[in-house]
């Protein structure tokens, strides 16, 4: 009997579940982890580390793993992050489905790319989402706030993505990898 | 799983991030619109959330606690020497402390003196920093033998040393305290024996901002920092920090606080004197008036 190809195959509920469960790693870890970088672990600027954490992995499921992290995700997740934070509730989730749109749209020529250009593409668009946050707030606020922490925000950012793929790209090949399921 | 059409879904996969950033511009502009909006929101997240810290933070604080103990097993004798000694000396200020209190009745006594009303307080742990790029905020877990948290807001939050804040929002179980650091705070405050007024700023940086001071009285080194009844928004007296001046040699407040790692606070409610500047309470004027009774 001719085998039907593997995407007309029925899979079993078991399968199904291990695909579900592991195509919702990325949203998971990605609100788990702002979850816990609000603990008050007196770590020095770790309100910064929040939105750094964001967009570190938005930025890495858009490029590596889209289908993990669908636009309405994303912009759940910003919504979290304004409202764990005192942001005005919107901002970040308008900052972060750009960003993601961002990296969507050049995703096909970036991800075959080598470490360190994916690397300073972040660093780009970080700096571009944080001095877009900055300017957005700013207008809210109607008032001018200083500059420093967004500038603080991008140093922080940048510095903190190598560690966070090197974890990334664990789990993303592990616990998060939807075809081997 | 929903069977849907391939055509179908690639549209929908397409339109939704248009989709959902109208939807977030839209909560912004609704958050603009209405502050209660946005605070509603962070109260009830926070009170969804608050059980979830309170699990997480526990652990932390043990490990905390247990490396200091295993650290003080080291010093013990030294610091029950130092102890012994602080002991005795606080006892002979213990006498002069009941000699004056004594005093102080029997002034009051002949005075007829009106004492100010004792604020009802309310102690909870700190299980969350919620602050932000401009933001330096807490959450506090709000103990539930309280009745009525929405009396904490404007709550003024102190550690055991000084004002670490006050309430801006507050749910059934968790409350957010700014902290005196916040670029948004302002808090009129007395400086020194003379009581000079000035304004105290927070800047986001660790040391908070004296600014509007008497131009001819400049805040001394050293000097301490009280909050002050003007414009009442506060209680006179609380303790908040002491004159520095910096390195620009401007004039700053080192806090009294230890603002970088809050564990308990004590919200104090001033019922009576509930400021019109600060964040105005989610209560009906009914409920309101009834409280101003009490």
């Amino acid at each position: 009997m001719a085998r039907l190809p593997a995407s007309r195959r029925r899979q079993s509920f078991w399968r199904q579940l291990d695909a579900a469960a592991r195509w919702a790693v990325p949203g998971a870890l990605l609100a788990f982890g702002l979850f816990l970088l609000g603990l008050p672990l007196h770590i020095p600027g770790q309100a910064l580390l929040r939105p750094a954490y964001a967009m570190g992995c938005v930025y890495f499921w858009s490029l590596f793993r889209p289908a993990s992290l669908p636009a309405p995700v994303t912009g759940l997740i910003g919504l979290l992050l304004d409202l764990m934070g005192t942001t005005p509730p919107g901002l970040w989730a308008v900052l972060l489905i750009l960003l993601q749109a961002a990296v969507l749209a050049t995703r096909r020529r970036l991800a075959p790319r080598r470490f360190l250009l994916t690397w300073a593409a972040f660093c780009a668009l970080a700096a571009l989402a944080a001095l877009l946050g900055w300017a957005a707030q700013s207008g809210l606020a109607m008032v001018l706030l200083p500059a420093w922490p967004p500038c603080l925000e991008i140093i922080i950012s940048a510095a903190a993505y190598p560690a966070l793929a090197m974890l990334l790209v664990r789990i993303h090949r592990g616990p998060a990898a939807v075809e081997s399921a | 799983m929903i069977r849907l059409s391939v055509p179908f879904r690639q549209a929908l996969s397409r339109l939704s991030p248009m989709l959902m950033l109208m939807l977030s511009l839209g909560c912004i502009l609704i958050g603009r619109a209405d502050q209660n909006f946005a605070d509603h929101m962070r109260a009830g997240l926070d009170d969804v959330l608050a059980p979830a810290y309170m699990v997480f933070s526990a652990p932390i604080a043990a490990a905390e606690h247990g490396t200091g103990a295993i650290g003080h097993l080291f010093s013990l004798n030294e610091e029950n020497v130092q102890l012994r000694e602080e002991n005795a000396e606080l006892l002979q200020w213990q006498e002069v402390a009941m000699a004056l209190q004594a005093q102080n009745d029997a002034l009051q006594a002949s005075l007829h003196y009106v004492p100010a009303p004792m604020p009802r307080f309310a102690t909870g742990e700190v299980v969350a920093d919620t602050g932000g790029l401009y933001d330096r905020s807490v959450l506090v877990l709000v103990p539930p033998a309280n009745g009525n948290p929405q009396s904490l807001m404007g709550a003024i939050a102190m550690d055991g040393r000084g004002v670490a804040g006050r309430v801006v929002e507050a749910g059934a179980r968790a409350a957010r305290v700014m902290l005196i650091t916040d670029l948004n705070s302002r808090i009129p405050v007395s400086l020194g024996a003379k009581g000079g007024p000035a304004l105290m700023a927070g800047t986001n940086g660790p040391n908070p901002a004296l600014i509007y001071w008497s131009p001819g009285k400049p805040p001394a080194e050293g000097a301490m920092v009280l909050t002050s009844s003007q414009g009442g928004a506060f209680p006179p007296g609380l303790p908040v920090g002491v004159v520095h001046y910096n390195a620009q040699n401007d004039p700053v407040v080192l806090p009294l606080a230890d603002l970088d790692s809050l564990r308990l606070l004590r919200l104090f409610s001033y019922p009576d004197n509930l400021p019109m500047l600060t964040p105005i309470p989610h209560i009906k004027p009914a409920t309101a008036a009834r409280h101003g009774k009490r």
